[in-house]
């Protein structure tokens, strides 16, 4: 926890009250997301029991499993979740715009992409089992599912696989989202709950949030948001009900075990569409619009992939491929690190802070000064900047501004409050600084040791060319019967 | 803690753990044995791997090792990691080796240190380097050299490497000779890779675990004499931080000694120092609290205990002969960049070189002061209980090592039992951190000097 936090969170205790962490929002929120709140049967790893999803909030659909431990129940179950999930998403690919590109091809990106907002980060997770259980299986043959079935399989195991991407927002937890910008006065644990989240956030009037987050605790006011479910009601009201329909299977026990898991997710459902409401006053950020725009090229992507009729994707990550997701991953942590900082003040005061950037004003600068002679030589403006943040960067750190975002500047000293810099990109080409470029004396100017430039990763092997250190080149995949059978199963 | 204790008076004559070699063989000739099995390995073997403990003279090993295969005529690519390493390895291999040509690949903002120019053709490009015998680059450049194959490699500081990066460069070269200390700090990421745990390519492991997963027939050797750590060191880094491959140190008791040429005054800040001076441990103990990480107190006692150090003008006698000990032969060391920020600020002598863990990662020095990582703290995480990191700091010294912590760090590590997710085909990792800072701990004890009550 950073020491802002912190202070955010012990603050939020003495008021009652959750404390902005953000002054804009760090996400982008689609204007029409989809809902999905998934519930599982306890014990269980992934057998769904129940699914409340959809984009309107008054027109939730509920899925159930009247006996999760039947297989065909289940499999009948993602058919229908299929039925909401896949119309939604294939409507966002109709319309796509053009993109150009220095130096390459254009290409077409969909102007909108699908968002799944689920309660929690185990939510999450449950959407990547989901998505793995059912991604390999088959629509003829022994066990055959309805076609359907493995193309959601490899839709929520795509969304499950962008969810890793830090700062991409195709499937979120709505409590991961709420808590990068509200910091409340209980733990992080605490905070997976989104009834007391929300009741720290936006407490009903004359209630203290404390009191509120205290109220959401209790399970028959306010059940858990999935996908375990409350012990109590599995024991007093789900199994009576699954036992009823197993002894006599018909449209009544069925409807009986609905009524029954509906009063679980009805309460969710309604948090759900608070939190996206109060997400959605937050001013946006300038850096979640770009990242969106990332999310949106990789659901333009898989979608031609699967029109093409690429296999499932593979259970595990190969040598090379496991290298280049972290590469992907890493620098998609870099990116929404620095654009977040540079998009908030508040953010940016945990980096200085840290000594990892400085706020201060300009009190030398020499934008013309140039080094090297003849041909080589270049325009390095000097700039002395005066500040009161404790900075701990050392001489050579490559710093950007978010005032001027293409600029670079290096580290040349820190001494007595005073960091010398030197400018040696975005200052003008020639010998001679474009006006405005560089700072003047006076300015108030804020430099930070974070970047969202795009550094080209070094290359690959291709898969086929895997050296002998990894294992060598792998075999090649060919789909077989049992594809979808699992270790352990 | 019990396998610590009893062992401390035979530690000097025989190996800290009992599957050293040959009895009755001198350290030198011990050392010599083990560097000369290797490079008889080195043909016989697609990749040779050298396990070398703290100062058991793995650049020593590497700059042997490409003097032999540059010999042969074959031109040898060297991969260390950092800039430095590339630059402090070129300045041996020109001492060592003065006939052969050194080539040195870097990134186009990097000026050469004046102790590289004129022993190294240096180039951003191969093209530009001429036809070195030995080229040298860190694995960072390496990755974008491309179209050449090279008979033969030397991969160091392989166990700092991540395996990524090993994938991106494994196919410059046939054979190699993988080189490093398995029992420093494991490569990081700032995002979490736990999708590939228990993968044997993961890679988030180092280049080492990945290659001999793959290649579990290659042949392992272990340099198996410390010449850094003095006999009062070796035997508690080796127990502690690699219970099953142990080592010795290359000097006997009586060869590293240390003393002060300056009368002290008694406080506890004195009775520390001396402690470590005649024992080589030192435990400044604050009383039991907890702290924010930049602990006040702890700073403060760090900060006094190098400046006192340096007052008491020590003096140290080892192999190399008499000696004073001047700042630049002592270190301070911390786990957060925020203490090491805090130390610096509350003044140390001039010259002293203050930096976290990863920062000293093979670095040598006579005394070190060391905040240890769990002092003042209400939990111990994973990041605090990473055996490597306490490792590093508690084995850069030649003669003597302070470590400053608050009381109650062993109850800190009862109430915290490492409780990881197990997770399937991960290999097991020893020693594990949990033991090996009880183990490092117990032994600290019996150099206790309580911190004098404040005023």
């Amino acid at each position: 926890m950073s020491t802002l936090s912190a202070l955010a969170r012990l603050r939020a205790l003495r008021e009652g009250r959750a404390q902005r962490l953000a002054t804009v929002r760090h996400c982008h929120l689609s204007d029409r997301p989809m809902v999905l709140i998934p519930l599982r049967l306890a014990g269980e790893a992934a057998a769904p029991l129940a699914a409340m999803a959809g984009t309107d909030p008054d027109h939730p659909r509920l899925l159930v499993v009247p006996q999760p431990r039947d297989r065909d129940l289940r499999f009948a179950f993602t058919a229908e979740l299929a039925e909401v999930v896949l119309p939604y998403v294939e409507g966002l690919q109709k319309a796509t715009e053009t993109v150009e590109r220095r130096g390459a091809e254009p290409y077409e990106r969909c102007v909108d992409a699908p968002q799944l907002l689920v309660p929690n980060p185990a939510g999450v997770t449950f959407v990547q089992l989901l998505g793995r259980s059912t991604r390999f299986r088959r629509a003829e043959g022994p066990y055959a599912v309805h076609p359907s079935v493995p193309v959601l399989g490899r839709w929520l195991t795509f969304f499950g696989r962008r969810a890793q991407y830090p700062g991409s927002v195709l499937l979120a937890a709505a409590t991961d989202l709420l808590s990068l910008h509200w910091a409340t006065g209980q733990s992080a644990l605490e905070d997976a709950n989104l009834a007391s989240l929300l009741g720290w956030i936006d407490p009903p009037p004359g209630m203290s949030g404390a009191s509120a987050a205290r109220e959401a605790e209790d399970p028959l006011v306010w059940p858990p948001a999935g996908p375990a479910t409350d012990p109590g009601f599995d024991a007093e009201v789900l199994a009576p009900a699954i036992r009823a329909y197993q002894e006599a299977p018909g449209e009544r026990a069925a409807a009986a075990v609905a009524a029954a898991v509906r009063s679980q997710l009805e309460p969710t459902w309604r948090l759900m569409w608070r939190a996206v409401d109060l997400l959605r006053a937050l001013p946006p950020g300038g850096g979640a619009a770009a990242r969106w725009e990332g999310d949106r090229t990789a659901f333009t992507a898989f979608a031609a992939q699967l029109a093409e009729g690429a296999p499932p994707q593979p259970r595990r990550d190969g040598a090379v491929a496991a290298a280049a997701r972290l590469a992907r991953m890493e620098r998609a942590r870099a990116v929404y690190d620095a654009q977040r900082a540079f998009d908030d003040p508040l953010v940016m005061a945990g980096h200085r802070l840290a000594g990892e950037a400085f706020t201060g004003t300009v009190v030398a600068a020499e934008p013309d000064r140039t080094e090297g002679e003849g041909r080589g030589r270049k325009l390095r403006p000097l700039l002395v900047v005066r500040t009161g943040d404790p900075v701990r960067l050392a001489a050579g750190a490559r710093l950007a501004t978010p005032a001027r975002r293409g600029q670079r500047a290096d580290v040349v000293d820190v001494a007595g409050g005073e960091v010398t810099l030197k400018i040696v990109k975005g200052m003008g080409r020639g010998t001679t600084a474009t006006p405005g470029a560089v700072p003047q004396v006076g300015e108030v100017v804020c430099y930070a040791a974070l970047t969202d430039e795009y550094q080209p990763p070094a290359a690959l092997p291709a898969p086929e060319e895997t050296p002998w250190t990894h294992g060598g080149p792998p075999p090649e995949y060919v789909p077989a019967e049992d594809d979808a059978e699992e270790d352990w199963s | 803690m019990t396998r610590t204790g009893g062992r401390r008076s035979g530690a000097v004559a025989v190996p800290a753990t009992g599957a050293a070699g040959p009895a009755g063989l001198s350290p030198a000739a011990e050392a010599g044995a083990v560097v000369d099995a290797v490079l008889a390995d080195l043909p016989r073997h697609r990749g040779v791997v050298v396990d070398s403990p703290p100062g058991a003279g793995k650049s020593t090993l590497v700059v042997r090792a490409a003097g032999h295969l540059a010999a042969g005529g074959e031109p040898l690519m060297i991969i260390a990691q950092t800039n430095e390493q590339v630059d402090d390895l070129i300045v041996r291999l020109a001492a060592a080796h003065p006939a052969l040509r050194l080539g040195r690949l870097s990134a186009g903002d990097y000026t050469a240190p004046a102790r590289v120019t004129g022993r190294a053709a240096i180039g951003t490009r191969l093209a530009d380097l001429g036809d070195p015998d030995v080229v040298i680059a860190t694995a960072d450049k390496w990755a974008w050299v491309g179209d050449r194959v090279w008979p033969w490699a030397i991969v160091d500081e392989a166990y700092q490497m991540r395996s990524d990066k090993l994938l991106r460069i494994a196919g410059l070269f046939e054979r190699a000779l993988f080189v490093g200390d398995p029992g420093q700090l494991d490569p990081f990421s700032v995002v979490d890779g736990d999708r590939w745990a228990g993968l044997s390519w993961d890679p988030l492991q180092s280049a080492v675990a990945v290659l001999l997963r793959h290649n579990p027939d290659l042949p392992v050797h272990r340099l198996p004499v410390s010449w850094r750590l003095p006999a009062s060191a070796a035997p508690l880094v080796s127990e502690a931080f690699y219970p099953f491959t142990g080592f010795r140190a290359g000097t006997g008791p009586e060869e590293r000694r240390m003393g002060f040429a300056t009368g002290g005054m008694r406080t506890a800040y004195d009775r520390a120092l001396e402690e470590a001076a005649a024992s080589g441990w030192a435990l400044y103990e604050l009383p039991d609290r907890h702290t924010v990480r930049t602990d006040a107190e702890a700073v403060r006692a760090v900060a006094v205990l190098a400046t006192r150090l340096l007052q008491r003008s020590p003096v140290t006698v080892s192999e190399r002969g008499e000696h004073p000990v001047t700042a630049e032969r002592v270190a301070v060391g911390a786990a957060h960049r925020d203490q090491v920020a805090a130390i610096r600020a509350a003044g140390l002598p001039a010259g002293v070189t203050v930096d976290t863990a990863n920062r000293l990662q093979g670095r040598e020095y006579d005394v070190t002061i060391v905040l240890h990582p769990l002092s003042g703290r209400r939990d111990a995480t994973a990041f605090h209980l990473e055996s490597g990191r306490l490792c590093v700091l508690t084995s850069r010294h030649r003669h003597a090592c302070v470590v400053v912590a608050r009381a109650g760090i062993p109850e800190l590590l009862d109430a915290h039992p490492s409780a990881d997710a197990v997770r399937l085909g991960v290999p097991v990792k020893f020693p594990d951190g949990w033991e090996a800072n009880q183990a490092v701990l117990a032994r600290l004890a019996e150099h206790r000097v309580p911190a004098a009550p404040p005023h």
